[in-house]
């Protein structure tokens, strides 16, 4: 599809979810409560097959944090892009995409050991790159080190 | 016109000097004792000049030159990698079962000198002319399971034990087609010792006397030696890139060494055998009939003949190392059971039948 | 799976992180059932360098230089591919010179990496001899690099908007000669390795990855291409100049150790093939726009995707209009290739571990940044 009829079939499947449009993808905004099933659907249905998740990251905006996700399809060659918005950031939760793609699941043992974004029915949600014991998430914007000495 | 000296006359000389000027069992035990250090001396000098010229043809065959700086064109490189494992520490792990971690080296270090016994050198340069030549080195040679067995469990380390249980496995397996292999020349040959089956060459060798089934037999062997010596592309056991380095990980310093040292002399032992049984041990190139290329050739001594054909496949395995990458264990044993045994078994039939036949020349 | 579902049977052994043959510091926990692999765990972050968290504290020009040693096989490409995002930002291109040496300095980079890969997969398999052939030709490469970018491994040469330097003026010749030898030398390495029974029966049937789960697991680049899936990224969204040149994608459908060995090989050959279309044409003109001394971009989000030599590379920028990037983030190749390790490996033996992550090509401060 090209991105009209991209921008045109989101439209008809969900209404009221906002659109925007950027440089390169076209991007959609999901409710968090709503992203499983948004992304189920676009996975599954004939018209879309989004089969490829090529990207999975947060974003910090200190007041709230900003899932994203980048994903494609290996038939139809069209990109999209979902955004979801997590306003609590102490408890971010989000339902986890490894069931649709596999690719979710190191996607998000990086994003819980940089941001402490949790998902639910992850199958192992471990930390990879800190160690075990490591307090505080590195990649938040409030992140303090006490060992580091400024210069 | 013969060389004026042969070996055979000095080792007479010295043997009747001897019995001139000591008591006969003094002379008897100087001669153990002479013979004895001869053959320390041999060993060390083939270790060190195998292993300056293992590293110099991986070099060449890598297009690089080797060692260069230790000694004019490297020469010393043994000497100084002799010199830096004496110095190490022989570090005993804890844990380990202490008597069999120290025993273990010198059993395999043993097995190997003892396999050296029965090779004629050159024309009565034997240490013992025994009737059971070819049988007792592949009895004997098959003790060195054990050594590397016990290293394997003694050192009290996961990977040890599963190199030498592959190690183990390997060796045991290969011993079958090499005993065959070895088995057709001794049927045409009619006899197991050294010294009559190199006596049997004298009108040409095996390899050529007897064309199909000892050149099968002859390449079976020279597989087979290499999977026994644990080279490559047999040496899963103790391939660094996948297990470290196998049964003899834990071992450092003199241990290692007498480990390094039973590999290269089992190396060049085994080339001996194949040299005496396969290609005429120390037998010059004859051709039945051809008198006069017979003559010439006796020119060059015996003990020339010798070296020169060891070294040849010494070459061969040491070329194999540096080519062929490496056979995963079940890859390895499937080769063993599946495509070597039976055809060694066929061969031995087929040998057997043209043995019967007379049709070898 | 964890350590207190040990079956009574199995035991787990650690390869690594200091280990011939992981390529990198990768820490694999191997569950084992004799000589079989029941399942395996990998433990990374031992060379996580926080290279996200440290570009937001530095200007625009400064991260690329930070990007060089991610896949450092690759440094070209991944500085490459920040240059194309920043230009994208500022909405501009880069000239028709300097296109055409991005593309030349990837391909080359790209032969670089895949002849180090080559050697390393005979060190692996046990012929230690293919290691020294390969770096035979990657030493006239990182000679050419140095000549004319400075360095031989992380070059920083391609900056936004241009190249950094014009080429050296015996560049055009050097690389002539490289491409003589190399096409002379392929036969050679096919005799070596491919041809060799022995390699044949480590690496043929060894490792399947079945397309599907090569998409599901996110794998790109020769992985995924060997698995039947289309996704050479300069075929699908073509940057630099890469529609003008022609290639071919190469792909193969068995999935293998030996389809991917071989689709490198063919790689290679398309590589060489893009270089002797351009290297008699590079076009004269600049080599360089002139940026403002402190680039600033405005609000938005970039994406920029390349393929390096081991898969597509996604450099994602969101800039809040200051001096510095607000968030940097690297879609590596080789964080998803490593998720294709746990299915090929169960089932299979340990002998088959190294064959299968030569074959993938791993980078591990690639999976860590």
């Amino acid at each position: 599809m090209t991105k009209e009829e991209l921008k045109s079939y989101l439209e008809k499947t969900f209404p009221g979810m906002t659109q925007e449009e950027n440089i390169d993808f076209l991007v959609l905004w999901v409710e968090k409560d709503e992203i499983f099933e948004v992304a189920r659907k676009l996975k599954e249905d004939e018209a879309t097959r989004f089969d490829f998740l090529f990207d999975e990251t947060a974003i910090d905006w200190q007041t709230h944090f900003e899932m994203v996700y980048h994903m494609t399809s290996t038939t139809y060659r069209h990109d999209l892009e979902i955004k979801v918005k997590l306003e609590d950031r102490d408890h971010a939760e989000l339902p986890s995409m490894e069931p649709l793609w596999k690719a979710a699941e190191m996607y998000e043992n990086e994003i819980y050991d940089l941001f402490g974004i949790r998902f639910s029915g992850h199958p192992h949600l471990r930390r990879i790159f800190m160690s075990n014991e490591w307090k505080g998430y590195p990649l938040r914007k409030d992140y303090q080190d006490d060992d580091v000495i400024s210069l | 016109m013969q060389l004026s000296i042969s070996l055979l006359e000095i080792t007479r000389a010295i043997d009747s000097w001897l019995n001139s000027v000591f008591h006969p069992h003094l002379a008897y035990g100087i001669e153990l004792v002479l013979a004895g250090v001869a053959v320390i001396l041999l060993v060390v000098a083939m270790a060190i000049l195998m292993v300056y010229a293992e590293r110099k043809l991986a070099g060449f065959m890598q297009l690089r030159l080797g060692p260069m700086r230790v000694g004019k064109w490297g020469t010393m490189q043994a000497v100084a990698d002799v010199m830096k494992l004496l110095l190490k520490e022989c570090l005993t792990p804890t844990n380990s079962d202490k008597l069999m971690f120290r025993v273990a080296p010198f059993v395999v270090t043993i097995v190997s000198f003892m396999t050296l016994v029965p090779i004629a050198f050159a024309k009565g340069i034997q240490l013992w002319d025994i009737n059971i030549g070819v049988f007792y080195i592949t009895a004997v040679s098959s003790l060195s399971v054990i050594g590397i067995l016990m290293a394997g469990w003694s050192s009290n380390n996961k990977y040890s034990l599963l190199g030498a249980m592959r190690s183990g496995a390997q060796i045991v397996s290969y011993e079958l087609s090499g005993g065959l292999a070895l088995i057709v020349v001794v049927m045409m040959s009619g006899t197991l010792s050294i010294s009559g089956i190199v006596q049997a060459q004298a009108d040409g060798w095996w390899i050529i006397k007897g064309h199909i089934p000892v050149i099968i037999a002859f390449v079976t062997f020279v597989i087979t030696s290499t999977a026994e010596l644990n080279r490559a592309p047999f040496d899963l056991a103790e391939a660094e890139s996948e297990l470290t380095a196998g049964y003899h990980t834990e071992y450092s310093g003199m241990q290692f060494a007498m480990f390094f040292l039973s590999e290269y002399t089992n190396m060049f032992v085994l080339s001996m055998v194949a040299a005496t049984v396969f290609l005429g041990g120390w037998m010059p190139f004859h051709i039945a009939g051809l008198d006069g290329l017979n003559h010439f050739m006796d020119y060059i001594p015996g003990i020339v003949w010798f070296f020169g054909k060891t070294f040849f496949i010494l070459f061969l395995i040491v070329w194999f190392r540096w080519t062929f990458p490496r056979l995963r264990i079940d890859q390895l044993l499937k080769l063993e059971w599946k495509y070597l045994l039976p055809v060694s078994i066929i061969n031995v039939l087929f040998a057997a039948f043209i043995a019967l036949m007379g049709w070898y020349l | 799976m964890e350590t207190n579902d040990i079956k009574h049977d199995e035991f787990v052994i650690n390869v690594g992180p200091q280990h011939p043959s992981t390529h990198g510091v990768l820490r694999l926990e191997l569950w084992l059932d004799g000589e079989e692999i029941i399942d395996s765990k990998p433990h990374l972050g031992y060379i996580h360098r926080g290279i996200e968290k440290m570009s937001e504290a530095l200007g625009y020009k400064q991260f690329i230089y930070l990007t060089s040693r991610m896949d450092y096989l690759s440094a070209h490409i991944n500085n490459q591919a920040c240059s194309l995002a920043i230009e994208k930002g500022l909405q501009i291109e880069a000239p028709a010179r300097a296109q055409v040496i991005r593309v030349l300095m990837a391909e080359l980079t790209r032969l670089a990496s895949h002849q180090l890969w080559w050697g390393a997969l005979g060190l692996d398999l046990g012929a230690v001899s293919p290691f020294f052939y390969a770096f035979r030709e990657r030493e006239m490469i990182l000679e050419i690099f140095e000549e004319t970018c400075g360095s031989r491994l992380t070059m920083n040469y391609i900056t936004p908007g241009g190249v950094v330097n014009d080429l050296h003026p015996d560049f055009v010749r050097k690389v002539k000669v490289l491409i003589e030898q190399l096409k002379g030398n392929l036969h050679e390495y096919y005799q070596l390795l491919t041809g060799n029974v022995i390699f044949q029966a480590r690496t043929r049937g060894v490792g399947i990855l079945s397309a599907e789960d090569a998409v599901s697991l996110g794998c790109t680049g020769p992985v995924a291409r060997a698995s039947g899936v289309k996704c050479d990224v300069r075929k699908l969204h073509p940057y630099d100049g890469y529609d003008k040149v022609e290639f071919k994608e190469v792909l193969n459908d068995k999935g293998d150790n030996f389809a991917r060995y071989w689709l490198r090989i063919e790689e290679m050959k398309q590589s060489i093939y893009i270089i002797e279309q351009l290297i008699d044409n590079i076009p004269e003109g600049s080599y360089r726009e002139k940026l403002k001394g402190i680039v600033k971009l405005p609000a938005g989000e970039y994406y920029q995707r390349v393929e390096t030599a081991r898969g597509e590379l996604g450099v994602y920028l969101v800039s809040d209009g200051k001096k510095e990037p607000y968030r940097v983030r690297f879609r590596t190749p080789n964080f998803s290739n490593l998720n294709a390790l746990r299915p090929m490996m169960k089932g299979a033996k340990i002998g088959d571990m190294v064959s299968m992550m030569a074959t993938l090509d791993l980078i591990i401060p690639d999976i860590d940044r």
